[in-house]
């Protein structure tokens, strides 16, 4: 065996009261590429992130090379020889390459010797491992893929022989990706080790050489690529949790109440988030929407509930259109009977800042029930409050309390009451239970179930596999923007992970 | 020959207004161009001349004045990094108060120290700045045009004149030569790169903030001690905002901030004259040629700072030769013509100026003032 | 890692931090005092003489505290917007001019409680149009309103000035105003409801209607941001713009007609002084009042509840500062300046300054009461 480039020694990181990292040991082979899969939140970047210095563990010991090391800053790490390369690239947009590749490591106060030194080891780097690019190019003016390389290329240049590369193919197309893993694979033939952080299984069987499987903070098992399956890591990356059974009768689907046609959204920086996704649903049914997080779900409910502008396609609300391509009125939709729960509740579907009863109206502000003249009728709302309070058992029950002070279970529960006691037709919902504790989770899946059983229509995204299984009518998975499967409410969580990690699709395209 | 000693006279003055101006300039762009906005030049630049004042009237000497007015600025501006960088507070309201603090303390203290109504003693010559004349200055001022322009505009400015319009090839050398001129507009437009390149931002930040505060304390020490002979309350009146103006007007780069200066000082000074003889038609023809060429220039200098310099000086010889040339011609034609009807241009019209210039820029009506990415958001480090 | 914004029992939030902010800028003013040579606790006696401590006094504290109280309510529409207008000032100083429009036309021809009103609409109208132009090139092309603003209150004092000198002058006057109103013009004075009280007021005092229009703002101030639709779309917007765009508020419209109101409030300002107490426009008669608005607004905590109080605290300051100039050669009016800006400095960009250290006084006293934040956001 080789030697270790990295040990981590019983690493343990808490923020607050969430245990992101627990008694996390990990060793990593000098010369190899090592894979670390994981759902979201399971406290991948977390670990790298102390690697790289950027968090101190609250326990733990870390060597590298053989030796316990302290690394309390970037520059600890850097000199470490470990490099990172980041989610979001860190590079000044309107600085050129070789700017951006000597900040932080210039030779010297003025910049010309420092330029021309980076120039010539640029080429030497660009001659060992291929990673062309032209060093006067401005980074805003460079693809996606270039501008990851440009990232490598700094770690490179400040001497990483250990590079830590988180979710890199996330913004990359297939090409690109190709090129990066090899690129990755000459990095290794050089002698460099490489840690790739992904939740893309494809990946980690195309080019580690061991993976490793971390779940709510801890690493659940380690393998050798060319020991396990894809489906022997989707189950160990999803687990084995005990399934919330939810009591549901038989579904009786209806007419078609949303019908999505051909609709393609991307996002502020242009990337296509969403491409050419069609699919409808009935009244009457829990139409669940599986992947794993940043595969264009929430960008897909934006669009639907009007809050992000589509670059084309059709949506159907009861047969007429919502203009989602133009200016499409949220407050319109909730008038033609469209709920929706956004994902983020902290600052979309809830003003924290407020109290109770203001937050129970959000969106429905101008209905007349709410309103006396141009006045908010203070007393109908808070009645309206209590109601709901009451109905959904949100605690403490006080709908004075400044709504940042429940907690999140509760908080969701607001946010609930408001859009199903609307009473909508259709109801859009992103991640209902997320950050919510199991009591309140058993009590909004009831929710929902309900409204599908009064004739509603209802779509569900979640990044919360049980969740959509539990609940679901129809489960459509989505991968890189694409559906890339229907399946029934019984379909295997092993079936839904491959699908969800884009295998099924890739061997397709083979 | 009368209206090129007119002429000469209105951009000497142009510079001597200028100044101030382009000194507050430059020092809010090192620290905008680090990501802290800073209205509060004003502030900064009026307790300088305060402390220029004071320290000159009471120990004689003008150096001193200096070495004063540039440590209160740089105190005040550490005030606003302590507030904007460390506490992370709103930086426009850190400015404000700033502004006020400023004001109101240069006021009382000028007069709890001096009984003068809020002025300073009035200073000897001795103890001022006073003028440099450059070599061979008075032997080259019958030469046409060249001579009157060397000796008449280039000479005899105070050291700190030059060292302002020295400042501009040395802010852009910084900025774009310097290894701190790279990490400076890296902060300001991704901080979060500068750290996770191992650098401080907090730390770089905070000696953006101190070149503001050191250039802010010469534009009031210049006010204070080369323009005028002591402190006068209220002195700068509003010329940090009108810099303010110009930083954005000249979209956050030295050499264009240098001839953004020069057109709003420009403009000033017209208004000056203009309140002595409104100008006739024709004779409006010059004015409109300068701005444009300023307004030209300003252009040319994002791209190639260094040539528009040498560009800027050679239109400058080639139109006072012009307008010297035709001018004798042009008064006799047009004297008794239409052309030669004043038009009166209310003075409030050229004061306001800068800024309605500033606000079309802002509009996005010439071009778009897009300014530093981080600028006016307190670094929080998030991952 | 300690959390800026970990919880503290709401009385700690809104009373306690905001005192100690507000004493430790009256300590470094005190310290201003102290470096001219004089006794801080006698400048604070003298200034509250000056201001409370007769009829006269009090009616020139309230006439101050009337322009506070419009800029001040200004300032806090715009915050709750999340819109920082800094151009009160050039707001009511170019409302001065719809204010004398009005006075000019209607003076000689209608009694005063006919003209008030106009003037009034005059006044909102010309302060509203003035705000307009910023915020809509906030909200169509996002030119950053602070600048925008400031820049509107150079061209206001130049306009200003262009129109007093050259256009409203009477003629054969050298004094750049307009001519005095006649009582259709003049708005009755306050001093006699002081006198109820067994007060002595000068009959030259100017408090004056306008402090009771003042406070019918204050109150219309508190009902349309709590109490109407508009306000409480006003108020999504300032505090999550995301949350407005889902709940489908239009963020161009909340832009522009809070930077209407706002503007609105401000231009009142303009009646206090040219109806009630100078009857003419006279340059620069707004002498600051629209920059104390800013920190009225900031010890207000952007209520009219705290605006008020804020804003005759800041009357006094002006009236006893007088005072305090006549008593102590060293001091002068200005000193008002210095402690607005120190307020707006405690109390506005370093609001927190002081938190971690109230939060472990708390945390030591009773560890129950400061509950654990909730870490911003669950992002892994």
């Amino acid at each position: 065996m080789a030697e270790a480039a990295i040990e981590l020694i019983g690493i343990d990181k808490s923020f607050g009261t969430v245990r992101a990292n627990r008694d996390i040991n990990l060793v990593i082979e000098r010369g190899t590429i090592r894979g670390i899969v994981g759902e979201n939140g399971a406290g991948k970047s977390t670990l790298m992130s102390i690697l790289y210095g950027f968090y101190q563990a609250d326990s733990g010991e870390i060597k590298v090379g053989g030796k316990p090391v302290s690394i309390k800053t970037p520059n600890d790490a850097i000199a470490l020889g470990i490099g990172m390369v980041h989610q979001h690239f860190m590079l000044v947009q309107n600085f050129t390459v070789i700017e951006n590749i000597i900040l932080g490591a210039e030779d010297e106060a003025l910049l010309k010797r420092s330029i021309a030194n980076a120039r010539s080891e640029l080429e030497r780097l660009e001659r060992e491992y291929g990673l062309e690019v032209d060093p006067d190019a401005v980074i805003e003016e460079l693809p996606v893929g270039l501008q990851q390389r440009v990232e490598i290329l700094k770690a490179l240049y400040r001497g990483a022989e250990i590079l830590i590369l988180d979710e890199p193919t996330g913004v990359l197309t297939p090409a690109e990706a190709d090129h990066l893993f090899r690129i990755l694979k000459q990095l290794k033939d050089q002698g460099k080790t490489i840690v790739l952080i992904t939740h893309k299984l494809r990946e980690i069987m195309a080019i580690t050489d061991t993976v490793s499987v971390m779940r709510q903070g801890t690493v659940v098992a380690t393998r050798e690529t060319a020991k396990t399956t894809v489906e022997e890591l989707a189950e160990l990356m999803v687990g084995r949790r005990v399934l919330l059974r939810v009591e549901k009768g038989e579904a009786k689907p209806g007419e078609v109440k949303l019908a999505v046609d051909n609709l393609t959204v991307r996002d502020s920086r242009g990337v296509t988030m969403v491409d050419d996704v069609s699919f409808d649903v009935r009244g009457g049914e829990i139409v669940g929407i599986a992947g794993v997080a940043g595969n264009g779900q929430s960008e897909l409910i934006e669009a639907i509930s009007g809050i992000r502008k589509a670059v084309s396609g059709t949506v159907l609300l009861d047969g007429k259109p919502i203009e989602v391509t133009g200016q499409a009125d949220p407050g319109e939709l909730r008038d033609r009977g469209l709920a929706h729960v956004p994902e983020d509740r902290h600052y979309v579907g809830l003003v924290l800042a407020f109290e109770e009863n203001e937050n129970s109206i959000l969106g429905y502000h101008d209905k007349t029930e709410y309103l006396k003249g141009p006045f908010l009728d203070i007393d109908a709302i808070r009645a309206d409050a209590k109601q709901k309070i009451e109905k959904f058992d949100i605690r403490p029950a006080n709908d004075r309390l400044k709504t940042a002070n429940f907690s999140g279970g509760n908080q969701q529960k607001i946010v609930l009451a408001r859009e199903l006691e609307q009473n909508p037709g259709v109801l859009v919902v992103g991640q209902p239970t997320r950050g919510v504790d199991v009591g309140a989770i058993e009590f909004i899946h009831k929710q929902l179930i309900a409204m599908r059983d009064r004739g509603k229509a209802v779509l569900l995204v979640s990044v919360e596999l049980d969740e959509i299984r539990s609940l679901s009518d129809r489960i459509l998975v989505m991968f890189d923007g694409r559906i890339v499967g229907e399946r029934g409410p019984d379909a295997t969580e092993g079936e839904l992970g491959l699908l969800m990690a884009g295998v099924e699709r890739q061997e397709a395209a083979e | 020959m009368e209206f090129v000693d007119a002429l000469i006279n209105i951009l000497n003055s142009t510079i001597r207004v200028s100044v101030p101006l382009l000194l507050a300039c430059l020092a809010g762009l090192y620290s905008e161009r680090a990501g802290v906005f800073d209205i509060g030049l004003e502030g900064k630049m009026l307790a300088g001349a305060f402390a220029a004042g004071a320290a000159a009237a009471v120990f004689g000497s003008a150096w001193i004045g200096l070495i004063m007015a540039v440590f209160v600025s740089v105190g005040l501006a550490l005030v606003h990094g302590f507030a904007s960088i460390t506490h992370r507070g709103n930086q426009i309201v850190s400015g404000v108060a700033i502004n006020f603090i400023a004001a109101g303390s240069t006021i009382i203290l000028g007069q709890a120290w001096f009984q003068q109504g809020g002025r300073t003693p009035s200073l000897p010559a001795e103890d001022r700045f006073g003028a440099i004349v450059l070599p061979f200055a008075d032997a080259l001022r019958d030469v046409p045009i060249i001579g009157q322009l060397y000796s008449g505009l280039l000479s005899g400015h105070t050291l700190l004149a030059y060292l302002a319009f020295l400042a501009v090839p040395f802010t852009w050398w910084v900025l774009f030569r310097t290894r701190f001129g790279l990490r400076l507009r890296a902060v300001g437009e991704n901080p979060a790169a500068v750290d996770t390149a191992g650098i401080s931002v907090s730390w770089l930040r905070y000696r953006a903030v101190i070149c503001t505060g050191v250039l802010t304390g010469l534009a009031g020490c210049y006010m204070a001690l080369s323009q005028n002979a002591g402190f006068v309350k209220d002195m700068t009146a509003g010329r940090g905002y009108i810099a303010l103006a110009a930083l954005i007007f000249a979209k956050w780069k030295p050499v264009p901030a240098m001839f953004a200066c020069l057109l709003f000082g420009f403009l000033d000074a017209l208004s000056i004259r203009l309140q002595g003889r409104p100008l006739a038609v024709f004779e409006w023809l010059p004015v409109v040629v300068a701005v444009l060429v300023l307004a030209g220039l300003m252009t040319i200098a994002r791209w190639k700072p260094l040539r528009s310099i040498i560009a800027a000086v050679l239109v400058g010889i080639a139109a006072a030769w012009l307008v010297s040339v035709f001018y004798g011609g042009l008064t006799a034609a047009f004297q008794n013509s239409v052309l030669g009807a004043p038009i009166r241009v209310p003075v409030q019209l050229m004061q306001a100026l800068p800024y309605i210039l500033t606000v079309i820029l802002l509009a996005g009506f010439i071009g778009k003032a897009i300014p530093p990415r981080a600028g006016g958001v307190p670094y929080v480090k998030e991952r | 890692m300690s959390n800026p914004y970990a919880k503290l029992p709401a009385w700690a939030d809104y009373g306690l931090i905001p005192l100690i902010n507000l004493i430790v800028a009256f300590i470094v003013a005190g310290l201003v005092v102290l470096l001219v040579g004089e006794n801080p606790f006698r400048a604070a006696v003298i200034l509250v003489e000056g201001a409370f401590g007769s009829g006269t006094g009090l009616a020139y504290t309230l006439y101050y505290a009337t322009n506070f109280i419009f800029t001040g309510l200004a300032v806090a529409v715009a915050f709750h917007g999340g819109l920082f207008n800094i151009g009160g000032e050039g707001q009511a100083y170019i409302a001065g001019l719809g204010v004398g429009v009005v006075c000019l036309a209607f003076d000689h021809v209608l009694p005063w409680w006919l003209t008030f009103p106009i003037a009034i609409l005059g006044a909102a109208a010309v302060g509203a149009l003035w705000a307009l132009i910023p915020a809509y090139l906030q909200a169509k092309r996002g030119s950053h309103i602070v600048i925008t603003t400031i820049m509107f209150n150079f061209i206001a004092a130049s306009a200003m000035v262009y129109m007093l000198v050259d256009v409203l002058k009477p003629r054969g006057s050298m004094a750049p105003q307009t001519r005095q109103f006649v009582e259709g013009a003049q708005l009755p004075k306050l001093g006699w409801f002081l006198s109820e009280f067994g007060l002595t007021v000068r009959p030259s005092a100017p408090l004056n209607l306008s402090f009771l229009l003042a406070l019918l703002m204050a109150f219309f101030v508190w009902l349309l941001i709590w109490r109407t639709r508009l306000g409480y779309e006003i108020r999504t917007m300032g505090f999550s713009p995301k949350a407005a765009r889902y709940a489908g508020i239009s963020e161009t419209r909340i832009i522009i007609v809070t930077m209407l109101i706002s503007g609105a409030l401000a231009g009142m300002m303009a009646l206090n002084p040219i109806m009630g107490d100078q009857h003419n426009v006279s340059l620069d008669f707004v002498s600051g009042a629209g920059f104390v608005g800013i920190a009225v607004a900031l010890m207000g905590r952007s209520h009219p509840a705290g605006i008020v109080p804020a804003a005759i605290l800041f009357g006094m300051l002006y009236q006893g500062g007088a005072e305090l100039a006549f008593e102590m050669p060293n001091i002068s009016r200005d000193m008002i300046v210095i402690i607005q800006g120190l307020v707006i400095l405690f109390a506005g960009a370093l609001e927190h300054m002081f938190r971690p250290w109230v939060q472990a006084a708390f945390a030591s006293l009773s560890p129950r009461t400061v509950g654990v934040a909730q870490p911003k956001g669950e992002r892994a």
